[in-house]
């Protein structure tokens, strides 16, 4: 088994899926924290269906590179979601529902109208759940991919204690003359770039498990701010690792393998906090 | 000196007024306590002063020196989510924010203000602590730690003794009436009459009609009568 693991390693299409798959791992980790805290995770939610929309759009336009569509396409909704999420709760909440069901709709009409391909059900299926997605990148594709999710780690770093601060308490970091708004605006910005990014690992359907799970591990067990943020970094790379190795041993999908992975961490993060608060 | 001063500020949600007609000014070392019944739009106030939300009508004027991030808080409920993973030392830490500009990390100096200010709370033995595993007081001092990195000049408080037990409220009054010594202003909402009328300088009464003056000329207005007969009755 380890000749084969080997043998697959020399391959430079699993050394791209290893690389960008740690990368795409580690960023969708480090906004977990506050998506779930944030009450932000209905906006991955509903993001991840534009995204998917927008891939379809992209596949019917024959567009050489798809991403230089769907980013530009997730982030403005992304900035539309939070608009109208601020106005009211109920009609934001609608209004998230009503772009992501659209545009989950729209999106296969379009395929089935306009495709090309022989395999509809298989395109489909790649995009929702990231099947081959990972293997099959071109290297232009990765280099945009390094590229985006340097950029999110950077300013993840930037901009980790008004994260925090805007975070914990939206009304005193407002009151302490924080342009509050202009933070939420990064945040949901950066959230539409990772769940772009994720697509490629995991497809649009399994995203927010590769957000929230490895944040919901590292809560468990960790207190502070920054224990969760480091644990739950550290946890999704391993997760990720693993996943790509297991299904590119065991022939599974990736993006469901991964997320697998995490399920189990999660468990396991679950048994290991309960056995220490009995034992404390 | 005028720190703060409000004339003829109306206030209220999406257009319909809770207040209106509210005129005070704060001076250094004051301290002002507002009282009124529940509903009566104390918190409302509070949020319009700290800029949370516009004012309807009127004007609120900053004195001299006075920044607009030069004010620390302390809310009547904070919106802190049960699970939040927050330790003592992050959170207090984070009321030096307005104090970093473009910085994106603390400096030194941030980090002994916020030393400093756990150490003036009593609550530097909890540093490292989980923030929603502290009894209620020991949240308000965090939070109060918190306030103080973010100014040394005017602390609005909402509250910040409900839900303490007698024994824990005697000490916040205290921890607060040793700041407003050490020449910060204290503008605080407070259901507690007597405490009121003990501690502060100045009163605000909002409701149906609104006093603003001195202790001892609120303590001789018909309308301190009327609200003592009623509230200060239950808690005498
Ligand atoms: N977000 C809101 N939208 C609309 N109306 C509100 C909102 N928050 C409060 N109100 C209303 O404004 C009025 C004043 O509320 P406020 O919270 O300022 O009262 P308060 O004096 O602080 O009361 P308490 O003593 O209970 O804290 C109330 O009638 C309340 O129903
Ligand atoms: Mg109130």
């Amino acid at each position: 088994m380890m000749d084969m693991l080997r043998q697959y390693l020399s391959f430079p299409f699993v050394q791209y899926a290893l690389v960008v798959g740690v990368l795409i791992a580690l960023c969708s980790s480090l906004l977990g924290v506050t998506l779930v805290l944030k009450r932000f995770s209905f906006i991955g939610d509903g993001l991840s269906h534009v995204a998917f929309g927008a891939m379809a759009v992209a596949g019917v336009l024959h567009l050489t590179n798809d991403m230089l569509f769907v980013l530009p396409m997730t982030v403005l909704c992304a900035i539309l979601l939070l608009r109208t999420g601020q106005n009211t709760k109920i009609k934001g909440d609608a209004a998230v529902a009503m772009i992501s069901v659209g545009a989950l709709a729209m999106g296969y009409l379009l395929l089935n109208l306009f495709s090309t391909s022989s395999n509809l059900s298989g395109d489909v299926c790649t995009t929702l759940f990231g099947s081959t997605s990972i293997l099959t990148l071109t290297q232009a594709e990765v280099w945009l991919c390094v590229g985006l999710s340097s950029a999110v780690v950077v300013i993840f770093l930037l901009f980790y204690n008004k994260i925090f601060a805007v975070t914990f308490d939206e009304d005193f970091a407002r009151a302490c003359g924080t342009r509050v708004e202009a933070y939420n605006l990064l945040i949901a910005i950066v959230i539409a770039v990772i769940i772009v990014l994720a697509m490629n690992l995991v497809g649009s359907l399994l995203i927010s498990a590769l957000i929230i799970f490895p944040a919901m591990s590292a809560m468990r067990l960790f207190r502070s701010f920054r224990g969760v943020t480091v644990c739950s970094a550290a946890l999704s790379v391993t997760c990720a690792l693993l996943g790509i190795l297991i299904s590119i041993l065991g022939g599974t999908p990736v993006g469901s393998t991964i997320v697998a992975v995490d399920i189990a961490a999660f468990l396991i993060f679950s048994v290991i906090a309960w056995l220490t608060r009995k034992a404390g | 000196m005028e720190q703060l001063q409000c004339k003829d500020l109306s206030l209220g949600y999406e257009g319909r007024a809770v207040l209106s007609g509210v005129n005070f000014s704060v001076s250094a070392g004051d301290y002002l306590c507002i009282v009124g019944e529940n509903g009566s739009g104390k918190s409302t106030l509070m949020k319009t002063i700290l800029g949370l939300m516009k004012p309807l009508g009127g004007t609120i004027r900053w004195g001299e020196g006075m920044r607009e991030n030069e004010i620390g808080y302390l809310p009547q409920q904070t919106a802190v989510q049960k699970d939040f993973p927050a330790t003592v030392w992050e959170i207090v830490l984070s009321g030096c924010q307005s104090r970093t500009g473009r910085r994106p990390f603390y400096s030194k100096a941030e980090k002994e203000l916020a030393r400093k200010n756990m150490e003036r709370m009593g609550i530097t033995a909890f540093a490292r602590r989980c923030y929603r595993q502290l009894s209620g007081g020991q949240q308000q001092r965090v939070l109060l730690a918190r306030a103080l990195c973010a100014t040394q000049k005017l602390l609005l408080l909402d509250e910040p003794v409900s839900g303490l037990d007698p024994k824990v409220t005697a000490e916040m009054y205290d921890l607060i009436q040793g700041l407003n010594r050490e020449d910060v202003t204290i503008i605080m909402i407070s259901h507690d009459i007597s405490a009121a009328l003990h501690f502060a300088s100045h009163i605000l009464h909002v409701g149906h009609d609104i006093f603003f003056g001195t202790v001892e000329a609120y303590q001789s207005s018909p309308m301190a009568k009327r609200f003592l007969d009623t509230e200060g009755g239950e808690n005498a």
